[in-house]
Formats: C-alpha cells, sequence, structure tokens
C-alpha cells in the first residue's frame, strides 16, 4: 500500500484537519509535560473506576463528538444552501454524512446518555458505586477507542459512504472498495460491545445496589428508564454484534452474506440493521424522558403525575420497539399484510408516548414553576416533540410513507424527535447534574441565551425540511438543480443550522465562565431538588455517601425535607470498602484499537498480534486478586467534614 | 418571560410566511396526477388534519400550564399538593389516542391495498407492463410488448394502469414518481411491482430516491403521460427509427456511468432477464396481473416457491 493510499489527500479541508490535529495533539502532549499533569491524568482518570469519573468522561467525549458531527452538519448545510454549490464534491459529501449520522447516533447520543447513567444512577439508588466498577471503565475504553478508530478514517484510509445505515450491497467491497466501510464495521464492533456490557453492568446495579428500604416503585424516574433501556440495549445490540460480524466477513475475509453473487441477500442487513436499529432510537429516548420528568417535577415542586403509568408506558414502549423495525423498508415490497402490521405496531407507540405527554403537563398543574436552563430544556421539549411524534404517526402509515420515505420530510422528521427528545433531554440533564460533580451551577443568563439560540435556530433549520419533503427533495442527495425551487427553503434551513451552531459556541463559552467566576454551591442541593443524589454534598466524595441511606418513599429527599423523616441514621461511621483503580481497562483499549486498526487494512499478522493481546489481558484479568481497599472512618468524618461544615 | 412571548410570535410569523412561500404547485406530493397519488395524498391530508387536533389539545393544555402556574404568579408561601393522580383522566388520554390509532390504522390498511393494486375502476383494463431496471446511475425502461427500451425517460399512455417491474443491477434504488404515486425498492435480487396511473397527460419528475452512490444525485429520469394515441405513434417512431439494443452494446451502456436519453427498437430482457424471484405478487394476494402471467417472463412466483425458482422455467 502506497503512502498516499493510507493518508487520505487531494482536500485542502483534510489537509487543513490533520495539520489541527497533529497541531492539538503536539499541544496536549507539551502541556501536560509541562505542567506536570502525566501522572495525575493517569492516575486520576485513564485508570479510575469511579462511575462519576467515568461518567464525566462519558459525557466529554459526547461533547466533543457533538462537535465533530455539528461540523459534519455544517459542512452539509454549506453545500445545501443554494442550487448547484461546489463547496463539497458528490464523494465528500457522501462521507460527511455518513460520519454524520454514525457519530451523532452512537458517539454523541449514546455516550452522552451512558455518561448521565453512569453519573446519576448510582447516587439516586443510595448506592457507592455500579455492580462491576472495573467492567464499567472497560465499557468506557472500548467505546472511546472504538469512537477514535472511526474518528481517524477521514484522514487515514477515507470515512465511510455508504450512509449510516450502510445498506447492502452498496457497503459491500463491490460498490464501496476503500476501507471506509471496513472502519464502520470494526469501529461499531469495538464501542458496541462496550454498550453492551454496560447494558449488564446497570441492570445488575439497579436491580441489587439499592440501598434499604429503595423499592423498584420508589426509585427516581431517570433511573427506572435507565433499567428499562439497559433492557433493551441487552436484547438489541447482540443483533448489532451479529451484523457487524457478518459485515466485517462480508468485507474483509470474502464471505458472501449479503453480496449480490452467490445467494448473497442484502434485505437481510436492512432487515438486521433495523431490528438493532430501532430499539436504538429507544435507547437514546427513554433516558431522556426520565431526566424530563425528574426535572419537569423538581422546578414544579410538585411529585411526578401518573408515576405508574410513567413505569408502565417506558415498559409498553419498550416491548413495542422490537417490533415495529419494518417501517424504515416498507418500500421493500413486503405487502400490504407486513406493512399494515407495523404500521399499526407503530401507530400503537404514540399511546404511551402520548400518556407521558400528559402525565408531565399534568405534573405542571398546580405547580410552582421556575424556569430554570434546565427546566427552559424540558419546556421547549414538550410541544417540539410533539411535532416530531405526530409526524411518526403520519410516516408510520404505510401508503403514506411510500411518499415521505427516504425524503427530506423524513430527515425533519427524526430531527424533531432525536434533537427535543435526546439533545435537549441531555442537555437538560448536563445543567441539571452538573453541580453534583462539579461543585457549582452552570451561569444561567449565558445557558439561557444559548437555550434561545438553539431552540430558535434548531425549528428554522428543520422546519422548512418538512416542505421541502413534499416538493419531492430526497436525503442524501449533495446538489440539485435551480429549477426544482428547492434552493430558498434550504437556504432558511441554513441559517436556522448556524443560529444552532452559535447557541451550542455559546454553551461551550458556559463552561469557560462558569469554571472561572460562578460562584461554589455550599449545601449540595442548589435547585431544592427531591431525590437521593440531592443529600450529598457537592462535588461528592468518592464513596457518594458517608452511610448508606435508608428510604422510606418516592422522594426520599423532599420528604426529609418537608416532614422530617431521617435519611440517615445516628451512630459512627463505618469502615467503607471501596475498588481499586486500574490500568487495564484502558490497556485493553489501546490493544483493541490497534487490532480493530490493524484489521481494518488487513493486515493480519499484526491483527493476529493484537488478538493474542487482547487475550492476554483477559487472562490476566482471570488470575489477579484484588479485594479493593477500605476508607477508615476517621478518614471519612474528616472528608465529611470539609464538604460539608460542620452538618451532619 | 416576554421575550418568550416575542420569540413564539417570531417563529409563528415565520412559519406562516414558509407556508405561503410553497404554494400548492410546489408541494407535488399533494399535487397528484393519477389515482393512486391522489389516495396517498388524501391519506396525508386526512392524519395532517387528526394529527393537527392532537397538536392543539396538548398546545392549548401546555399554554394553559405554563401561563396558570408559574412561580411568579403564586404567592411564596403556596405549597403546591401531593397529587399521585387521576384513574379518570389517565384512562380519557389512553382511551382517545386508542380511538384515533384505530381510525388510522383502517385507513392505513385500506389505502395501502388500494395502492399495492391496480387503481380501483381501471381493473379490467390490460395493464401496460414496463420493467424499470437502475444501473449506476441512470434507468433502463423495457417495454416487452411492444418491444422498445429508454433510457433516463418513459412515455406511459394515459388512463391506462402502468405496472412497473422493478429492479436494479447494483445498490437498491427507489422508483419514485410522486406527482403518480408513492415509490418502490428496485433490488437486484428480486422484481417488486409498482401500480401506477397518469390521468392527465403531462411532465412529471421521477428519480431514484434511495442513496446509491456517488451519481445518486443526477438520478432523475422524465415521466410524460400521453394519449394513447399519442403513445401508439410513439412506439412505432421508435420501432422505425431507433436502433436496435445488442448484448454487446447493453454491456457497455451498464458500464457508463451517465447517460442522456436513449431509444432503443428492441429490448435487454431476452439476453439480460430480471432476477427469477418476485415477492411482491401473490405473496399477498393483490393478484392483479396473475391471469395474464402465463403470457409474460418468469417473474410471478409464490414466496413459497422460492426454493424451486432456480430449476423452474415456467411460463416459457
Amino acid at each position: 500500500m502506497k503512502w498516499d493510499e493510507f493518508f487520505v489527500t487531494g482536500e485542502p479541508m483534510i489537509y487543513a484537519a490533520m495539520v489541527s490535529i497533529v497541531v492539538v495533539s503536539l499541544a496536549i502532549l507539551i502541556g501536560l509535560t509541562y505542567f506536570k499533569k502525566w501522572g495525575y491524568l493517569w492516575r486520576e482518570w485513564l485508570t479510575t473506576v469511579d462511575h462519576k469519573r467515568i461518567g464525566v468522561m462519558y459525557i466529554l467525549a459526547a461533547l466533543i463528538m457533538l462537535f465533530r458531527g455539528g461540523i459534519d452538519a455544517l459542512l452539509m448545510r454549506t453545500q445545501l444552501a443554494a442550487p448547484e454549490m461546489k463547496f463539497l464534491d458528490a464523494q465528500h459529501y457522501n462521507e460527511i454524512f455518513t460520519t454524520h449520522g454514525v457519530i451523532m447516533i452512537l458517539f454523541m447520543a449514546m455516550p452522552f446518555v451512558i455518561g448521565l447513567m453512569n453519573v446519576v444512577v448510582p447516587l439516586q439508588i443510595g448506592a457507592r458505586d455500579v455492580a462491576f466498577p472495573r467492567l464499567n471503565a472497560v465499557s468506557f475504553w472500548m467505546f472511546f477507542f472504538g469512537a477514535m478508530l472511526f474518528n481517524i478514517s477521514f484522514v487515514i484510509g477515507g470515512s465511510p459512504d455508504a450512509g449510516w445505515t450502510a445498506y447492502f450491497p452498496l457497503a459491500s467491497l463491490e460498490f464501496s472498495p476503500t476501507v471506509g466501510n471496513n472502519f464502520y464495521s470494526l469501529a461499531l464492533q469495538i464501542s458496541g460491545i462496550g454498550t453492551l456490557m454496560t447494558g449488564v453492568n446497570f441492570i445488575v446495579t439497579i436491580l441489587k445496589m439499592r440501598a434499604p428500604g429503595m423499592k423498584l416503585m420508589r426509585m427516581p424516574m431517570f433511573t427506572w428508564s435507565v433499567l428499562i433501556t439497559n433492557v433493551i440495549i441487552l436484547f438489541a445490540f447482540p443483533v448489532l454484534t451479529v451484523a457487524l460480524a457478518l459485515m466485517m466477513f462480508d468485507r474483509i475475509f470474502g464471505s458472501q452474506f449479503f453480496t449480490m453473487a452467490n445467494g448473497g441477500m442484502d434485505m437481510l442487513w436492512a432487515n438486521l440493521f433495523w431490528v438493532w436499529g430501532h430499539p436504538e432510537v429507544y435507547i437514546v429516548i427513554l433516558p431522556a424522558f426520565g431526566i424530563f420528568s425528574d426535572i419537569i417535577s423538581t422546578f414544579s415542586k410538585k411529585n411526578l403525575y401518573g408515576y405508574k403509568s410513567m413505569v408502565a408506558s417506558m415498559v409498553v414502549i419498550s416491548l413495542l420497539s422490537f417490533i415495529v423495525w419494518a417501517h424504515h423498508f416498507y418500500t421493500m415490497g413486503a405487502g400490504v399484510m407486513v406493512n399494515g402490521f407495523f404500521s399499526i405496531t407503530t401507530m400503537a407507540i404514540a399511546v404511551p408516548t402520548g400518556v407521558k405527554i400528559f402525565n408531565w403537563l399534568f405534573t405542571l398543574q398546580k405547580g410552582k414553576i421556575s424556569f430554570t436552563t434546565p427546566m427552559l430544556y424540558a419546556m421547549a421539549f414538550i410541544p417540539i416533540f410533539t411535532i416530531g411524534g405526530v409526524t411518526g404517526v403520519m410516516l408510520a402509515m404505510a401508503s403514506a410513507d411510500y411518499q415521505y420515505h427516504n425524503t427530506m420530510f423524513l430527515v425533519a422528521h427524526f430531527h424533531y424527535v432525536l434533537i427535543p427528545g435526546t439533545v435537549f433531554g441531555v442537555l437538560a440533564g448536563m445543567y441539571f447534574w452538573f453541580p453534583k460533580i462539579f461543585g457549582f451551577r452552570l451561569n444561567e443568563k449565558l445557558g439561557k441565551t444559548a437555550f434561545w439560540l438553539i431552540v430558535v435556530g434548531f425549528n428554522t433549520a428543520f422546519l422548512p425540511l418538512f416542505f421541502l419533503g413534499l416538493s419531492g427533495m430526497t436525503r442524501r442527495m449533495y446538489t440539485y438543480s435551480a429549477d426544482t425551487g428547492f434552493g430558498p427553503l434550504n437556504m432558511v434551513a441554513t441559517i436556522g443550522a448556524f443560529i444552532l451552531a452559535i447557541g451550542f459556541v455559546v454553551l461551550c463559552y458556559n463552561f469557560y465562565w462558569s469554571f472561572r467566576y460562578s460562584p461554589r454551591d455550599e449545601n449540595g442541593d442548589p435547585w431544592d431538588a427531591r431525590t437521593l443524589e440531592w443529600s450529598t454534598p457537592s462535588p461528592v466524595p468518592v464513596y457518594n455517601f458517608a452511610k448508606v441511606p435508608n428510604v422510606k418513599s418516592m422522594d426520599a429527599l423532599w420528604e426529609a425535607k418537608v416532614n422530617g423523616v431521617p435519611l440517615y441514621e445516628e451512630g459512627p461511621y463505618e469502615p467503607i470498602h471501596m475498588p481499586n483503580n486500574s490500568g487495564q481497562p484502558f490497556i485493553l483499549g489501546v490493544i483493541m484499537f490497534f487490532l480493530g486498526f490493524f484489521l481494518v487494512f488487513s493486515w493480519f499478522i499484526p491483527a493476529i498480534i493484537a488478538g493474542i493481546g487482547v487475550v492476554v489481558m483477559l487472562a490476566l484479568r482471570s488470575f489477579e486478586r484484588d479485594h479493593g481497599y477500605h476508607i477508615s472512618p476517621e478518614e471519612i468524618a474528616a472528608t465529611e467534614q470539609k464538604l460539608r461544615g460542620d452538618s451532619v | 418571560m416576554k421575550k418568550k412571548r416575542w420569540l413564539f410570535l417570531g417563529l409563528f410569523v415565520s412559519i406562516m410566511l414558509l407556508l405561503s412561500g410553497c404554494d400548492s404547485s410546489s408541494l407535488i406530493v399533494l399535487d397528484p396526477k393519477g389515482p393512486q397519488a391522489k389516495t396517498q395524498s388524501s391519506t396525508i391530508i386526512f392524519s395532517i388534519l387528526m394529527m393537527a387536533f392532537v397538536l392543539i389539545v396538548v398546545y392549548i393544555l401546555y399554554i394553559i400550564m405554563l401561563t396558570k402556574y408559574r412561580a411568579s404568579k403564586t404567592s411564596d408561601d403556596y405549597i403546591p399538593p401531593h397529587i399521585e393522580g387521576n384513574k379518570w383522566l389517565e384512562f380519557t388520554w389512553i382511551a382517545i389516542p386508542v380511538i384515533i390509532v384505530a381510525i388510522l390504522s383502517v385507513v392505513t390498511v385500506k389505502t395501502t391495498s388500494a395502492v399495492e393494486s391496480v387503481p380501483a375502476g381501471y381493473e379490467d383494463q390490460k395493464p401496460l407492463v414496463i420493467y424499470a431496471a437502475s444501473s449506476n446511475w441512470k434507468w433502463h425502461f423495457s417495454y416487452p410488448e411492444e418491444g422498445v427500451e429508454t433510457v433516463n425517460y418513459v412515455n406511459i399512455p394515459t388512463n391506462r394502469p402502468i405496472e412497473f417491474r422493478l429492479y436494479s443491477y447494483g445498490p437498491i434504488t427507489s422508483f419514485w414518481v410522486p406527482q403518480l404515486g408513492g415509490q418502490k425498492y428496485a433490488m437486484s435480487d428480486m422484481v417488486n411491482t409498482l401500480h401506477l396511473l397518469a390521468d392527465t397527460p403531462g411532465s412529471f419528475m421521477g428519480r431514484n430516491s434511495n442513496f446509491s452512490g456517488k451519481g445518486y444525485a443526477q438520478m432523475e429520469f422524465e415521466v410524460q403521460s400521453m394519449s394513447a394515441g399519442d403513445f401508439s405513434k410513439w412506439v412505432d417512431d421508435v420501432k422505425k427509427t431507433a436502433p436496435q439494443l445488442t448484448e454487446d452494446k447493453f454491456n457497455a451502456l451498464l458500464k457508463t456511468s451517465y447517460v442522456g436519453r436513449e431509444s432503443f427498437s428492441s429490448t435487454h430482457l431476452g439476453f439480460n432477464p430480471p432476477p427469477e424471484m418476485d415477492m411482491s405478487e401473490g405473496h399477498h394476494g393483490s393478484g392483479s396481473s396473475d391471469k395474464d402471467s402465463g403470457s409474460e417472463t418468469m417473474d410471478h412466483s409464490d414466496m413459497s416457491n422460492m426454493e424451486d425458482m432456480g430449476s423452474m422455467e415456467h411460463g416459457n
């Protein structure tokens, strides 16, 4: 292989990207050395098994990926702003919409959601960590190095260009001969396995690690949503694992599962992809529902309306999510019976979702609503997401879908679900739980400015797409002629996209501003909230709870504050058993990265060596004796004293 | 919170401007030129009205809650009550959506079965069969009965049902003529059937709507509907003036990425037949053209016969 095949060449923008990657990496390396932070980074972050730090790293990675995916979006919108633009050529555009989709779903939405789960769930159920802290670190590094493997594709080897759905035979070796789709199969495989382990970890954590008295039906709604989400992960992700493995065999080892020749079946890929892909949508939306539930309840100063029906509706959604996948390809010719069945199951999802919308609205009733930044996102979510929901019902109708399928109408619909749902959800969650981790709130004024830019920008960017779809504009076209008449609305959409981008820049500036100037919280409960996590001091000490809380009702902290029901029993501190840090998950992640990288280029000897490395790491772990360590009561007392002043 | 109201007003005004910007003629999906597209556009409009009702209910409740119960409107010592829920209210917002979904389900199944078969009122006519095949990045149209073939344009008679049989020489593509009806996939391993009909003469945009690689954006074709007389005149013209489509010529054409319009006085179906299995017909019993399948080529079979298809050569 020649160098100019190995590196992507001939694109000024990609040269600029290469230069900036080198410059930023050098700056990080020099900075770490200059400030003598290598040891700190290794001890406190790279080797950590603390769920809070792993959560923060997940969210940090998700934010970086949000910007990568966001820049992809701006490039696409610039290319589409006017007819016959020459900004990007077809190949470049195809790569960009592919990476935009993959990154936003798998490397932005997923890690953001999983990051918030990590930070919040153990605190909400009164646990000191997740059930398997080491496994949790493995999950994170698998995700992280999977994401990195995917991201280097645009400077080394070339990005995948067959869409985030990678439909065969387009994604087969015959029609996509570059290594781009090898990156797709291996990067998604590595991070997908990480996600699967997260699923196992959180199901066990929530079922087995709850504090005394924290019955299932007393859990905060976010924890409930996470439990259900992880059950979906457990059933959906193995399908992706299998599909990606078959794809890898097809592309690297010459098998014929999905190819055109020798009985390969392209429709099999579409089915496997969406059997995972549709539940995946609920994996990223249900936790957002949970976040909104907790936030709406907190800021209207009321308990959540219809708690039981909220839980039941999520269970129903999770069941239905597995029997709707064929609505992604009604147009494949399955006929009236099949399409009718999937139309009805799909529309049925509107019923439990509607239950949730009305429950949120009635939580507000007779409340005392204060419009903080997290609450603003929750309040924008309801009306905007409802538009996404009702257009979803319209798309569910097979006969009508024949006209919407693959058009901008569809693009508008799923952005109207994913952005106000997932993105607003995780942003609201980030603003809400930020003080728990860092001990101070993000600035409200900057937060609200960013919010309004994001809401206005979003609607300006995506509302026109509904009309473009009905005018016959399909998705994934890199250009269009002037006489189609698509020009003006596309220009509006592009302007909206840039307003949205400015909103995200303000959001980032808010981090900087608040780190420097925001006043520090005194009591660990800045929002006057209701659930257990707010009973800890902020920032939360490594052991979370000095004493294990004793839960006697739903919204336990609220009961403690209003009715004086004590959360903690009197008595001296007891030693706390905690897990040791370990460098193994990080090292395993690095080896997985190289294994994936070598396989992408079919360099089998190095790949076998890396594969042996993976086995060695697993064996090392199996024969390791590590019983963790204990924190002494004196140390706990000192920490609590420092964090809380004299109280408790 | 005055700012918020202004913003919503701004949003509303801009939506109205947007809406007025698109007169109905530019929304081609809602400007049907045939019975299938008409069924679909009325389904779409019906669903929009139903959904607008849902939106209005949610928005009214939303505005009431947000204006009445904000903290700035209540006294400082107001303590919100503890409310578990309300059986009857919760029953209502389960029951009404269930009714709406039930209505939409009936409409969906009815209209889907309508657009998946020969348009109502035209069942007694013999449909015109046209094979439409995609290859990187163009469309081939073969008229087996007329014995002509075109590239990147297709002429059809008005008021006669057209049975498009779709397949692909490469990645999955989707055959879509918005003003005549919804789309369907063209794939390399099976033939899909799409029933369309134009009831007015005119020129309509058709395109591949499923991403298929580099030349996807340019993969458009023109559908021209004309009176039966004009159509047979055009067929005769092509037969007289256009060259034969030889196997070599067709293979060269398959390899070429982009071509303009072309016409031939013979089809490729003889030497390069379409894939054999057809899951769209028979299986769900639309049965529209089963009666003349004997005289046609080889793509009418039940899905259950799939295994036999390799050896079977019925129809010849």
